[in-house]
């Protein structure tokens, strides 16, 4: 019961990218094509679920056994440059298909707040492993749901005729500022 | 220092330095800052304290008195003025607001009844349900001197005593639903 | 003259925000009001000005392939520093028990770290720039981001609340709707064609 709670909490409630806004440089980046916002939400749920599955252990193994949880930042962000590097290079020798399909995909994770994003919440609502490895992933869906929903409309988008001054990114916010207040309707779900 | 080739021995080298001298620096500033993150959260917790309950000299977040409750824990921290117990600052949930979660603290005399409450936390709507807040408007004030023995913790359209919110029952009904939590937890703790 | 450019460009030729669009998370996360928008600018530019000086000291001792993680030691470092300070500093609540600074900047704050602008200004400028060059740039790119989160702030904090920085102008509610997600995400669309509109004729011009 509790981990559907924070299933449903975290793909529409808090909808990670349009109520918590982590995320948004793919949101914005990637959406011109159907296609490629789902490798990219492949890329995310792969690297947000063992991002969040090494940092809960090192958090509890590590920092909060040696007291050093000021170092919370520094490590996380090390730890998921890393987990991307290693992945891209198994991906490489173990699945082509696969690295061909999310390959591209992969450095621009580092920086994707999105990720480090989950990894500190887990950590701050107090999740034990089980939850951190599922709010991890209810939010990659979550994050995957916004993304293709929106590259979706921005499809279309290139057919209609937008006046010139709104073309491109501008009218990109305009629609994910609808799509946010569509979410609003979820609000009282949990 | 190492140069700019990138041999092993090099990068190896440089990694292990900025991670050396960072960590160094972070401890130090650590080191620093403890006592004041220390002292700010303190206060934080008794200026909140402060605002429920009537005046006292202790330091009421020293210790806390842990009823759970629902899955999670009531907090109940006693304010002692001099030798008598002036009140009594109850950190409560409720799980029913209309984002969900919200965070009260809860006042009350040692008779029972209501003194103050605050809003520790919480996600409502702008504009509709953080009318529960005291800087948004005076709603919460019609809690201040109740006893919940003669007053029911329930909105008029459920049958208590409470006005809702114009708009917001469910967050009206979320608030009854903390502070009832808060004087339960009281009833409990004050039986041992 | 030059170094005049240097500084100025951030505001609004390489806006990050509205030009460059870099680091929308914080820019839209935190920009309920202006009190907090700004401040949430001014913490990045903390960083950014520390950064962009270290590797611009330090960046031609870095071996290229390992440039990247140093890089991002570096800069985890100082936001955890700018984080421990504001944790001790500005995290006091307000008189009717308002969140603090550091409350209502919340995640925002470690995510720092992942905000493009500073990595983007290391390995893009400071790496090839002198000592006084980067920390110019680092001033002026964060006072152009703390423009305009402070922009988009009160945009949002006037629609929506009637104020600005806390102060009242208009009686009543205003549109709420800007003071939630939506209503950041609308006001940056707006705002974006606006700007670079501006931009356009002073290019031009």
């Amino acid at each position: 019961m509790e981990l559907i709670l924070i299933i449903i909490g975290a793909v529409f409630v808090n909808n990670i990218v349009l109520s918590k806004f982590l995320g948004i440089c793919p949101f914005i980046g990637v959406s011109n094509k159907v296609d490629t916002a789902i490798g990219m939400t492949g890329a995310v749920t792969f690297v947000m679920v063992l991002a969040t599955l090494v940092t809960y252990l090192i958090q509890v193994y590590i920092l909060e056994k040696l007291g050093i949880e000021f170092m919370q930042t520094v490590s996380y962000i090390l730890i998921i440059a890393a987990l991307v590097q290693l992945v891209e290079i198994i991906l490489k020798k173990v699945s082509p298909p696969l690295y061909q399909a999310l390959g591209i995909f992969l450095p621009l994770i580092t920086t994707n707040c999105a990720i480090l994003g989950v990894a500190i919440l887990a950590v701050q609502n107090e999740f034990n492993l089980v939850e951190s490895v599922i709010y991890a992933f209810a939010n990659a869906v979550g994050f995957g749901l916004a993304l293709v929903t929106f590259s979706g409309i921005r499809e279309q988008l290139e057919l209609a005729d937008i006046p010139e001054g709104m073309k491109g990114v501008p009218i990109a916010f305009v629609i994910a500022g609808i799509l946010a207040m569509a979410f609003m309707g979820f609000s009282n779900l949990v | 220092m190492a140069k700019k080739e990138s041999t092993f021995t090099n990068m190896l080298l440089t990694l292990v330095l900025v991670s050396l001298i960072s960590s160094a620096g972070l401890g130090f500033i650590y080191e620093v800052t403890k006592e004041p993150i220390a002292v700010a959260k303190d206060n934080k917790k008794r200026l909140a304290i402060k605002r429920v309950v009537p005046v006292f000299t202790n330091n009421p977040s020293d210790q806390a008195l842990k009823i759970p409750a629902d899955n999670d824990t009531v907090y109940i921290y006693t304010a002692i003025n001099g030798t008598d117990t002036v009140g009594y600052a109850i950190e409560t949930f409720t799980n029913k607001g209309y984002s969900g979660y919200f965070k009260l603290l809860a006042g009350f005399l040692p008779d029972g009844s209501i003194y103050d409450i605050a809003v520790l936390e919480h996600k409502e709507s702008p504009g509709l349900g953080d009318q529960m807040l005291k800087a948004k408007s005076d709603w919460s004030n019609q809690f201040e001197g109740k006893n919940p023995e003669n007053f029911t913790l329930k909105v008029s359209k459920d049958g208590g005593n409470v006005d809702a919110i114009t708009a917001s029952t469910i967050t009206s009904r979320a608030y009854c639903d903390a502070v009832q939590r808060a004087y339960d937890a009281l009833k409990k703790g004050g039986q041992q | 003259m030059k170094q005049w450019k240097n500084f100025a460009k951030g505001f609004i030729k390489e806006n990050p925000v509205f030009i460059l669009f870099l680091g929308l998370c914080p820019t839209l996360g935190t920009t309920g009001s202006a009190i907090n928008g700004i401040s949430m600018g001014l913490a990045t530019m903390a960083v950014l000005v520390m950064s962009n000086v270290v590797i611009s000291v330090f960046g031609k001792f870095i071996p290229a392939k390992v440039r990247i993680p140093s890089y991002i030691v570096i800069i985890a470092s100082f936001v955890t520093i700018v984080d421990l300070l504001m944790q001790a500093y500005l995290n006091t609540p307000g008189p009717h028990g308002e969140p603090s600074l550091y409350d209502s900047l919340g995640i925002f704050i470690p995510l720092i770290v992942v905000n493009c602008i500073v990595l983007g200004r290391a390995e893009a400028f400071a790496s090839k720039n002198t000592v006084l060059t980067s920390l110019i740039d680092g001033v002026g790119m964060g006072l152009g981001f703390s423009f305009a989160l402070f922009l988009l702030g009160s945009v949002r904090e006037l629609l929506g609340a009637g104020s600005i920085f806390g102060m009242k102008f208009i009686e009543g509610n205003g549109i709420l709707l800007f003071v939630m997600p939506p209503g950041a995400f609308l006001a940056l669309g707006y705002l974006i064609a606006i700007m670079s509109k501006i931009k356009n004729q002073l290019v031009n011009s």
